[in-house]
C-alpha cells in the first residue's frame, strides 16, 4: 500500500464513525477498527522491504520552490512507530468501545481519535519537516479534543487547555528550529538534513535551532520543567490516556529526537541539555509518584519518569544509549498501556480510582490482577520481564556516563530513579490488588467482559515473551537502531539478554528493588512527611503565568484596539509618519529630475474647487449630509481629473462608485443622528489635529516627490501595453488586466466581494432576529416628513429611464474588451438602474419583481468566471488562460470574441449581486413597524381614482 | 475659429463650476447645496465634452453619458433623504 494511503487512511477514515454510530455503536466500532487495521496490513506489507534495510518511498513535489513537499519515507524507525501507533491504536479502539458509557458519543470519539492517529502516523512517516511540523500541531490539536472529550467535567476543559498552551507553545518554538535548520542545510526533506551532520553542528545556528527544537520536543514528550501538564490531561477517558498519554503522543518528542539523532546528538550541548532534563525528569517524576493516591495520576507520574529515562538515554549520544533508548520505547509502550487499562477497568467497575479506597482486589478482579502484577512488576524492572532488559541496559548505559565532570552523578540519579520507579510500580500492586477485601467499595468490583481485558492481557503477553526470550526482539531493536543511528554511528556489538554477569548494572538493579520493597514497607510514616512538605504547585503557577500574559495582552489590546476608529487611524498615521519620516532622514532621495508641466487654467480651476470642497469639507464635517454632498462633489471633480488626465476607465468607475456609495451612506444615516456630536475636549482635537496635518504633509510630500521624479525602474506598464492585444486580444488594456493578465486576482476580488455582501446580509438578518429588531421596529423618523413616499414624477422617470440604463449597461459591457468599460463598471449602472427603482416605486414593489435572488447572481457570477477558467484546462492551458477568435455571422461585421468576455460576464454578475444584496439588505433595516406595504408603485396614481373603469383597484393607498 | 470656441466654453463652463461652488458654500438650505451640486454634475458633462471636442476624441464620451444618466439619482437620493428620511421605503 502506498505511504500516502497509509497516512491519508485515518484522515479519511475519520468520518466513518461519525456517520456509522447511525448504525449503532457495534458497527460504529468496527468501522474504525477496519481503518486502523487496513492502515496497520498496509503498513507491514512494506515490512520485509523495511527488514532488508531498505527505505520505502513515496514522493510528491507540492511546493517545490518553498521546499514544501509532500514526502514521505519509511525506515526502522518509522516503521516501529508506526507499528506501536496502529497497532495499540486497534487494541484501544477496541477497549474503549466497551470502556465508554451509552451516553457518551462514541462517533465524536473515534473521529477524534482517528484524526489523532493519521496526525501521529504522519508525524513517524514523513520526509519534510515543514510537512512534520504540520502533523506535530495536528496532534496538539486533537490531544486537545480528546482530552476535553468529557466536556461537562470542568478538569477535563482546563487540563485540555493546559495540554494545548503547552504543547502548542512548543510547536511554536519546533517550528522556529526548524525553519533554521532547513536555512542551514537548504532543503527542508529530512533525508537532506540527516545527511549533513557537520554542516549543522557547525554553523552558528546550531544551537538556537537545537534549543528550539527541544523545546517542542520536551512540551510534548514532558520532560522537566514542562512535565506538569500531563498528570492534568489524565482528566481524558482512560483510552485516551492510555493511548496518547503513555504509547505515543508524549512519544512524538521522544521520536524526534531519536529521529534527529545523527545530525544534533553527540555535542557538549545536546549531552548537557537533553541527559540533564531527562534525568531531573526521571527522578522528580517517580518521586511524585509514588505519593499519588489517584491510579491514573500515580501512572501519568511513572510514564513522565520513563520518558526522562528515554531522554537521558539519548541525550548520552552513544549508539549504545539509543540501543537502549529504542528498546525501552517498546517496552515502555507495551507494558504502560497495560497498565493504563486496566487502571481504567479498575474505575470503571469500582468506580473510583483513589488507591486509599481500594485494595483487596486480587480476588474479586482476578484477570485484571495477573496481567497488572506482570505489568507492574516490568515496570520496576524484575527480571524475565521486558522492562527489566531496558532497566538493565539504561543502568549500564549510565554507569559510563559522567556528567559535570562528575562521574557518580549520574549512576547515582539512575539508580535513585530506578527505586523510586519499583517502589510505585510495587505500591501498585500491594495498595490495590493485595490486602485485605473490603466492603465499602463504591461498586462491587469483578472482571470485565473479554473486550476490555482482551486488549491489556494481549500486551501483558508481549511483556511476558519479550522478557523471557528477549532473543526474539532483537533483530526488530538492531533494525531501528541502525535506522535512528544512520551513518553517525556504529551498531553496538553484543546481545540482548537477560544474564550478562554480575555487572555494575545488575548490583544496581538489586539495589533499586531492594530499596523499592523498602519504601513500600515505610510508606505511609513517608507519604505523611511528603504531605507535610511545601512544595510548589505546577497548575496554581501555570494559571498565574497565564492569568498575567492573558492580562498583559487584554491590556495593550485595550490601548491599540479599543473599537474606536479614530484610535485606530491615530495609531496608523503616527506609526506610518514616524516610519516614513525615518526613511526620509535615513535614506537619500535622488534629486528632481523630471521636467515639470505649466500649468494651465482648467487644471489650475478644478484644483481650486478640489481644494475648497476638502477644506470645507473640514469645517462642516460634523453636519453628516453636508459632509457627505461635499465628498459628491470630490468625486465629482477626482472623475472630471481622470478625464482630463486621459484615464477614461478610471473616470468611469469612479462616478459610478461614487453613486453607490453615496446611496449606500445615506441608508446608514438615516440611522444615524444628522450631527456628529462634539465628544472630545480641545487638547486631544489639537493633538488630533497635528497627527492629521502631519499625516497629510507627509502624503504630499511624498507624493511630490514621486512626481517629480522619473520612475526608479522600469515601470511594468510597457510590458501591459506590449501585451495585452497579442496575448489577451483587447486593445483596451485596463480591462485585459483585469480580466486576462491579473485574471486570478479579479476572480479572488469577485469572491471576496460575494462574500462581503454575504456578510452583510447575513449581519442583518442576525440584527433582525435579535433584541435590536423592536428597537428597530419602533424608531419613529427624527424629522417631519414630507406626504408624497413614491412621487409620480419620480416613478415615470426612473421608468422611462431603465431600459435607456440597462441597454447602457450592455453597451459598456460588450465594449469594455477594446474601449473604455467593461465588466464591473455595467454591473455598477444595471445595480443602479434597479436602485432607482427601489427608490421611486417602493421597496415592496421593486423586491416584487426581482425573480432572482441577489445571492444566486453573486454565486452565477463567481460560477461563471471560474467555469471560464476551468476552460482553459481542457485546451491543455493554465487555469485563466483566454483565448480569443474573430468570427463572422453574416450580415454583421466582422466581430470579435474572447473567453475573456465570459469571464468578464461573471464578474458583471458578482457586481450587480454583491452592489444590490448590500443596498437591499440596509434598506430591509429600516422597515418600520406601522410601514404599509405598497402594492402599488405610484402613492396617488390618478388612473386608480376611477372606480368605474377599474373596479378591482378601487382602492387608494393614502400616503404615510 | 473653433479654439476661440472651445476656449470660450471652457471659460464659461469653468466658471459655472466656480460659481455653483460658491453656492455650494454659502447655502444657506440643504436643497440649495444639493441644487449646486446636481448643476455641477451637468457642468462636468459639459467639461467632459468640451475636452473631447478639444482633443478631437470620442473616448470621454462614456464618462459624460454615464455622469449624465446617473448624476440625477445621487440627487434624487440627497433629495428623498432630506424629504423622507429613508431614501428606499
Amino acid at each position: 500500500m502506498s505511504l500516502f494511503l497509509i497516512v491519508a487512511l485515518p484522515f479519511l477514515g475519520a468520518l466513518l464513525p461519525g456517520l456509522m454510530i447511525q448504525a449503532g455503536r457495534r458497527i460504529c466500532g468496527m468501522a474504525t477498527l477496519a481503518v486502523t487495521l487496513t492502515a496497520l496490513v498496509g503498513l507491514l506489507s512494506h515490512l520485509p522491504a523495511v527488514a532488508r534495510g531498505e527505505v520505502v518511498q513515496a514522493r510528491l513535489p507540492w511546493l517545490p520552490d518553498l521546499g514544501l513537499n509532500a514526502n514521505f519515507f519509511l525506515d526502522g524507525l518509522g516503521m516501529m512507530f508506526a507499528c506501536l501507533i496502529l497497532g495499540i491504536g486497534a487494541l484501544i479502539i477496541i477497549y474503549a468501545r466497551y470502556y465508554l458509557e451509552r451516553s457518551d458519543n462514541m462517533g465524536e470519539f473515534f473521529t477524534y481519535l482517528l484524526l489523532f492517529q493519521g496526525a501521529m502516523v504522519g508525524i513517524v512517516l514523513c520526509d519534510n519537516i515543514l510537512m512534520l511540523l504540520i502533523f506535530w500541531e495536528l496532534t496538539s490539536l486533537a490531544s486537545f479534543l480528546l482530552i476535553g472529550y468529557w466536556k461537562h467535567l470542568p478538569e477535563g476543559r482546563q487540563g485540555a487547555r493546559m495540554a494545548l498552551a503547552v504543547t502548542g507553545m512548543g510547536g511554536l518554538a519546533m517550528i522556529g528550529g526548524m525553519l533554521l535548520l532547513g536555512q542551514i542545510v537548504g532543503s527542508y526533506d529530512l533525508t537532506a538534513i540527516l545527511e549533513n551532520r557537520e554542516a549543522i553542528q557547525a554553523s552558528p545556528m546550531y544551537l538556537p535551532a537545537l534549543i528550539l527544537i527541544l523545546l517542542g520536543c520536551f512540551t510534548k514528550s514532558a520532560q522537566f520543567p514542562f512535565h506538569f501538564w500531563l498528570p492534568h490531561a489524565m482528566a481524558a477517558p482512560t483510552p485516551v490516556s492510555a493511548y496518547l498519554h503513555s504509547a505515543t503522543m508524549v512519544k512524538a518528542g521522544i521520536f524526534l529526537m531519536a529521529r534527529m539523532w545523527p545530525v544534533l546528538s553527540g555535542t557538549e550541548a545536546w549531552f548537557a541539555i537533553v541527559t540533564t532534563a531527562g534525568l531531573i525528569t526521571m527522578v522528580l517524576g517517580a518521586l511524585i509518584a509514588i505519593f499519588k493516591n489517584d491510579l491514573k495520576a500515580l501512572l501519568a507520574f511513572s510514564t513522565v519518569s520513563h520518558l526522562g529515562l528515554i531522554t537521558m538515554l539519548l541525550g548520552t549520544g552513544t549508539p549504545y544509549g539509543a540501543m537502549a533508548a529504542v528498546f525501552h520505547i517498546i517496552n515502555h509502550a507495551t507494558f504502560k498501556a497495560a497498565l493504563f487499562m486496566s487502571a481504567g477497568i479498575i474505575d470503571h467497575e469500582a468506580h473510583t480510582r483513589h488507591i486509599p479506597a481500594l485494595g483487596g482486589l486480587r480476588k474479586l478482579m482476578p484477570i485484571t490482577f495477573v496481567f497488572a502484577t506482570i505489568a507492574s512488576l516490568s515496570m520496576a524492572g524484575i527480571p524475565f520481564f521486558n522492562g527489566f532488559l531496558s532497566k538493565e541496559m539504561m543502568l549500564e548505559e549510565a554507569a559510563h556516563t559522567t556528567l559535570f565532570d562528575t562521574p557518580w552523578l549520574a549512576p547515582v540519579l539512575a539508580t535513585i530513579g530506578a527505586l523510586l520507579s519499583a517502589a510505585y510500580s510495587f505500591r501498585y500492586i500491594s495498595h490495590v490488588f493485595l490486602g485485605p477485601v473490603r466492603d465499602d467499595y463504591p461498586h462491587k468490583p469483578h472482571d470485565p467482559g473479554f473486550g476490555m481485558w482482551g486488549p491489556p492481557a494481549f500486551l501483558t503477553v508481549l511483556v511476558v515473551v519479550i522478557g523471557v526470550a528477549p532473543f526474539l526482539a532483537e533483530p526488530a531493536v538492531r533494525l531501528v537502531t541502525s535506522a535512528v543511528l544512520g551513518n553517525a554511528g556504529e551498531l553496538p556489538g553484543g546481545h540482548l539478554a537477560i544474564w550478562h554477569g554480575v555487572t555494575p548494572a545488575l548490583k544496581m538493579s538489586g539495589i533499586a528493588v531492594l530499596g523499592g520493597l523498602l519504601i513500600l514497607l515505610a510508606w505511609h510514616p513517608l507519604s505523611r512527611a511528603w504531605e507535610a512538605t511545601p512544595r510548589p504547585e505546577a497548575k496554581t503557577i501555570f494559571d498565574g503565568v497565564i492569568r498575567g500574559s492573558a492580562g498583559a495582552a487584554g491590556w495593550l489590546t485595550q490601548r491599540l484596539h479599543d473599537g474606536s476608529l479614530t484610535r485606530y487611524a491615530l495609531i496608523f498615521m503616527v506609526a506610518v509618519v514616524a516610519l516614513g519620516a525615518h526613511a526620509w532622514f535615513t535614506g537619500t532621495a535622488t534629486a528632481p529630475n523630471r521636467e515639470l508641466i505649466p500649468l494651465e487654467p482648467l487644471p489650475a480651476a478644478g484644483w481650486l474647487l478640489l481644494v475648497t470642497a476638502a477644506v470645507f469639507l473640514v469645517f462642516i464635517h460634523r453636519n453628516r449630509l453636508l459632509a457627505l454632498v461635499m465628498m459628491g462633489v470630490i468625486g465629482l471633480m477626482v472623475s472630471i481629473a481622470f478625464n482630463y488626465l486621459s484615464a477614461p476607465d478610471l473616470a468611469l468607475t469612479q462616478i459610478s462608485v461614487e453613486v453607490v456609495t453615496i446611496i449606500l451612506m445615506l441608508l446608514a444615516l438615516n440611522f444615524l443622528p444628522n450631527t456628529t456630536p462634539v465628544e472630545s475636549g480641545w487638547p486631544r482635537r489639537i493633538r488630533d489635529g497635528i497627527v492629521a496635518l502631519a499625516g497629510g504633509i507627509a502624503a504630499a510630500g511624498l507624493t511630490y516627490t514621486i512626481l517629480v521624479q522619473n520612475p526608479v525602474m522600469e515601470p511594468i506598464s510597457g510590458y501591459h501595453l506590449e501585451n495585452a492585444y497579442k496575448g489577451g486580444g483587447g486593445h483596451n488594456v485596463v480591462n485585459v488586466i483585469l480580466v486576462d493578465i491579473r485574471g486570478f486576482d479579479t476572480f479572488g476580488e469577485i469572491i471576496v466581494l460575494g462574500i462581503a455582501a454575504l456578510i452583510i446580509y447575513a449581519l442583518t438578518e442576525a440584527l433582525l432576529r435579535g433584541p435590536v429588531r423592536a428597537r428597530l421596529i419602533k424608531r419613529r423618523p427624527d424629522q417631519p416628513r414630507s406626504g408624497d413616499a413614491h412621487p409620480l414624477m419620480m416613478v415615470v422617470v426612473t421608468r422611462v429611464m431603465l431600459p435607456v440604463m440597462l441597454m447602457v449597461g450592455l453597451y459598456i459591457f460588450l465594449r469594455g474588451h477594446n474601449e473604455p468599460g467593461g465588466g464591473f463598471i455595467a454591473g455598477l449602472v444595471v445595480a443602479i438602474a434597479v436602485v432607482v427603482q427601489y427608490m421611486a416605486s417602493g421597496f415592496a414593489w421593486a423586491d416584487e419583481r426581482i425573480r432572482y435572488p441577489y445571492h444566486g447572481i453573486i454565486g452565477s457570477g463567481v460560477f461563471v468566471a471560474g467555469l471560464t477558467g476551468i476552460g482553459a484546462w481542457f485546451a491543455g492551458a493554465p487555469f485563466l488562460t483566454s483565448a480569443f477568435g474573430y468570427f463572422r455571422i453574416p450580415p454583421m461585421e466582422e466581430f470579435e470574441l474572447a473567453t475573456a468576455m465570459a469571464f468578464d460576464l461573471g464578474v458583471f454578475l458578482a457586481v450587480v449581486g454583491a452592489v444590490m444584496l448590500s443596498l437591499h439588505s440596509f434598506s430591509r433595516i429600516a422597515r418600520l413597524a406601522d410601514m404599509p406595504v405598497n402594492e402599488h408603485a405610484m402613492d396617488i396614481d390618478p388612473s386608480r381614482e376611477m372606480p368605474q373603469s377599474h373596479p378591482s383597484e378601487g382602492r387608494t393607498e393614502g400616503g404615510t | 475659429m473653433i479654439g476661440y470656441a472651445i476656449a470660450f466654453g471652457f471659460v464659461c463652463v469653468a466658471l459655472a463650476q466656480i460659481m455653483s461652488m460658491i453656492r455650494l458654500i454659502i447655502g444657506p438650505g440643504v436643497g440649495d447645496r444639493v441644487l449646486a451640486l446636481d448643476t455641477m454634475s451637468v457642468n462636468a458633462v459639459a467639461l467632459i465634452v468640451l475636452l473631447g471636442i478639444a482633443g478631437g476624441t470620442q473616448i470621454y464620451f462614456e464618462a459624460a453619458l454615464i455622469i449624465a444618466m446617473l448624476g440625477f439619482v445621487s440627487t434624487v437620493a440627497y433629495c428623498r433623504f432630506v424629504l423622507r428620511g429613508d431614501i428606499i421605503e
